[in-house]
């Protein structure tokens, strides 16, 4: 396959976006995914000759990321969380049921071309595991047989849409709208439902809320701020000790002074 | 007396379509950049220094502190680049409020930027989740549209662009230095520090790098003044915050309320733990901050209550785990996490969470060898502190605190493998003694 001219110009305008056009390689390697299926050698040097950088580089950077796939993609992308928490609530059992059902492994698609399975790393939605993705969308709540059932229908071309999110496309429109195009879905779906909602809907409860500015005058007593307001000090209060100890070497008088000059 | 949750950020997460322009202007949206474009730039930063606010991405540095370190006699163009790279296990706080209320965190960017004197800003988000970049990018476009961004905002004479830029999976990205580098193109391997990124950032230019919340929170402190966010949190810790309950609870979710308040407090308002669960073990601030137990629920969930009680903050990540699941188990699959995600830069990380993998894993299936605690032990001393970033750091916590806290456990693990001792299928969602329990 070889990338048109629109797809150039596509590259181009990414490259375009940014103060130093190399910031675009992430971009560009998602438009390359959606439009090659996966990203292809030809991809790579497309990248590295608009941005002017060798093909090792870019191929370094392809290689670094998960999302970036080497090998042809299914149409569909479903992943399984199996980090700590949703593999504790269920996701371990959901991954295993999944392999049997589609028949292959971790990082392997369906022989009808539709699926590939993988298991992925947290993915910020802990209050919902176990948590499943289809082309990146959120599917919360998940069961081994409900998972089967997503699957099911994917692979049957049904229509179906995330639990917070639009309706599925495919994989590699999903990489275009992450290249940085809009597709026009971003008004389905809530604005949030669920486990986002249980500490809104426990304060409208009880009666709950914030403060207004006036009751907060009348609370204020006055007290000092008591967050430190030097470089050390901060660094200190803050919560890691690598902070505190990176900061006295920046401030140590031991510090060298020809630092940055010695390129 | 403050009540005991204060939705701010989530005040509007129920609103119909509050992603929109529409809705966040009819909740009071921009009014605060409004009041913030009048201010000169020192006095914002001044603002928000005095209110207290600490960075709500895991280190809780003050976030006013980190804009005053931007050397603005440097001729060198500023940038701002918000964090929304949300990947440490158990958080799942900035991703919300992201899908619904963008407009949240826009407007707190071009506070920020205004600020630090940034005409470049940048919001870095995980590439893992499609529909929080649609309305990011949609947020972005409308708000453009609006004169909020681009040239001579409102009037002002102050330009700002901003820039939704995905990232393409890599936890490390997280990392502010590895951040940085990604969005310049690369392999998103931390940098050595100093010098800080307020001084060499992106572009080896100044640079602010901060979380999500933190941001987000801005705009309220703008409109509402130092006074009102102080009267809410703890002395030193002020302000509110998310926190997000998972696991084996009753009602996982999101909870904002002041800084300070308990996990005992959490748990109550949401019904306690799930039918028939008693508190094992729980992780305050994800997956990188030593695990507690039941003896602390009544620590304090500020910056210096978790840090007394040998913990961290962290991200306000608190994952609940039960007594049917055993903590070998979850130290090693967090362990197998921080192998994959390690960048490969520094030897301590790069080879340690390898060989921490092939013990525990012994240990899991009740192959351990003797001695296999202590190579642990001192696979971590040999870790911590020995790379350019924390991700070393975080991958020894779960270890460590588990070996303190469980030690037994481990012990088992030289005869008797984690499934036999506790059973994956009683753990999960669907198990028989929850489902229809709720």
């Amino acid at each position: 396959m070889t990338l048109t001219d629109l797809t150039k110009d596509e590259l181009r305008e990414l490259a375009g976006r940014y103060p130093q056009s190399r910031s675009a390689l992430l971009p560009m390697l998602h438009l390359i995914q959606s439009v090659e299926g996966n990203v292809t050698n030809e991809g790579i040097e497309v990248c590295a000759d608009i941005l002017g950088i060798s093909a090792a580089e870019v191929s370094g950077v392809a290689t670094f990321y998960t999302m970036y796939k080497r090998r042809p993609m299914g149409e569909h992308h479903v992943g399984v969380c199996t980090n700590t928490l949703c593999a504790v609530m269920g996701g371990d059992l959901i991954f295993e049921r999944l392999k049997g059902h589609l028949d292959v492994g971790n990082d392997e698609t369906t022989e009808d071309g539709k699926v590939t399975l993988e298991h992925i790393e947290c993915n910020a939605a802990c209050d919902f595991a176990p948590v499943m993705m289809v082309n990146w969308e959120f599917f919360d709540n998940q069961t081994p047989d409900s998972a089967v059932e997503l699957v099911d229908k994917l692979r049957a071309g049904e229509t179906v849409q995330a639990t917070r999110g639009a309706t599925i496309t495919s994989w590699r429109e999903a990489e275009r709208v992450l290249a940085g195009f809009e597709d026009g879905l971003v008004d389905e779906g809530p604005a949030a439902a669920g486990p986002s909602l249980a500490g809104l809907e426990i304060a409208a409860e009880r009666g709950w809320s914030a403060p207004s500015v006036d009751e907060a005058k009348q609370a204020s007593s006055g007290s000092g701020d008591a967050t430190s307001d030097t470089k050390t000090g901060a660094a200190e209060q803050a919560d890691t000790q690598r902070a505190e100890t990176e900061t006295k070497v920046e401030e140590s008088p031991a510090d060298t002074a020809k630092e940055g000059e010695d390129d | 007396m403050t009540d005991t949750l204060t939705p701010v950020l989530s005040a509007d997460w129920g609103t119909d379509r509050a992603w929109t322009l529409e809705a966040y202007e009819r909740a009071g949206g921009y009014s605060a950049l409004e009041t913030a474009l009048k201010m000169a730039p020192d006095d914002v930063i001044s603002m928000v220094k005095d209110s207290g606010l600490r960075g709500r991405g895991g280190a809780g540095f003050p976030t006013g502190m980190k804009w005053s370190f931007i050397p603005q006699d440097n001729p060198k163009p500023k940038y701002l680049v918000v964090n929304a790279d949300e990947s440490e296990p158990g958080t799942c706080k900035d991703i919300p409020l992201m899908m619904a209320t963008p407009h949240t965190l826009i407007e707190g960017v071009i506070i920020a930027a205004h600020a630090i004197r940034a005409k470049t800003a940048f919001i870095y988000v995980r590439g893992e989740v499609l529909h929080v970049v649609r309305r990011l990018r949609a947020a972005a476009r409308e708000a453009k549209e609006a004169g909020y961004l681009g040239t001579d905002i409102l009037g002002s004479g102050i330009d700002v662009e901003l820039i939704i830029h995905a990232g393409a999976g890599a936890y490390i990205c997280g990392e502010e230095t590895a951040l940085l580098d990604s969005l310049e193109g690369r392999r998103g391997q931390p940098r050595l520090r100093p010098p800080f990124p307020a001084v060499e950032g992106l572009y080896a230019s100044p640079t602010v790098v901060n979380n999500v919340e933190s941001i987000a929170s801005v705009p309220s402190i703008v409109k509402n003044g130092i006074d009102w966010f102080g009267s809410m949190g703890t002395e030193k810790s002020k302000g509110y915050t998310l926190y997000s309950l998972s696991g084996h609870v009753a009602r996982p979710g999101q909870y904002e309320a002041p800084l300070g308040i308990t996990l005992r407090e959490l748990l109550d308002l949401g019904g306690g733990m799930r039918p028939g669960s008693e508190l094992k073990f729980w992780t305050p601030g994800g997956s990188s901050t030593p695990i507690l137990t039941a003896e602390h629920l009544d620590i304090p969930l500020d910056y210096e209550g978790v840090g007394a009680a040998g913990s961290m903050l962290g991200t306000k990540a608190l994952q609940v785990f039960d007594q049917t699941t055993s903590v070998v188990r979850c130290v090693l699959r967090w362990t197998e996490f921080y192998k994959h995600e390690s960048c490969g830069k520094c030897t301590p990380c790069r080879e340690g969470t390898w060989w921490l993998v092939q013990t525990l894993q012994r240990l899991d299936e009740g192959q351990g060898k003797d001695g296999d605690i202590e190579l642990l032990l001192d696979l971590c001393e040999n870790i911590l502190g020995r790379s350019f970033c924390a991700l070393g750091d975080g991958a020894t916590s779960p270890i460590t605190s588990a070996i303190q806290h469980f030690r037994s456990e481990f012990e088992s693990g030289l005869h008797t493998p984690s499934r036999e001792l506790f059973p994956p299928a009683a753990s999960t969602l669907f198990a028989p003694q929850t489902v229809g329990g709720k």
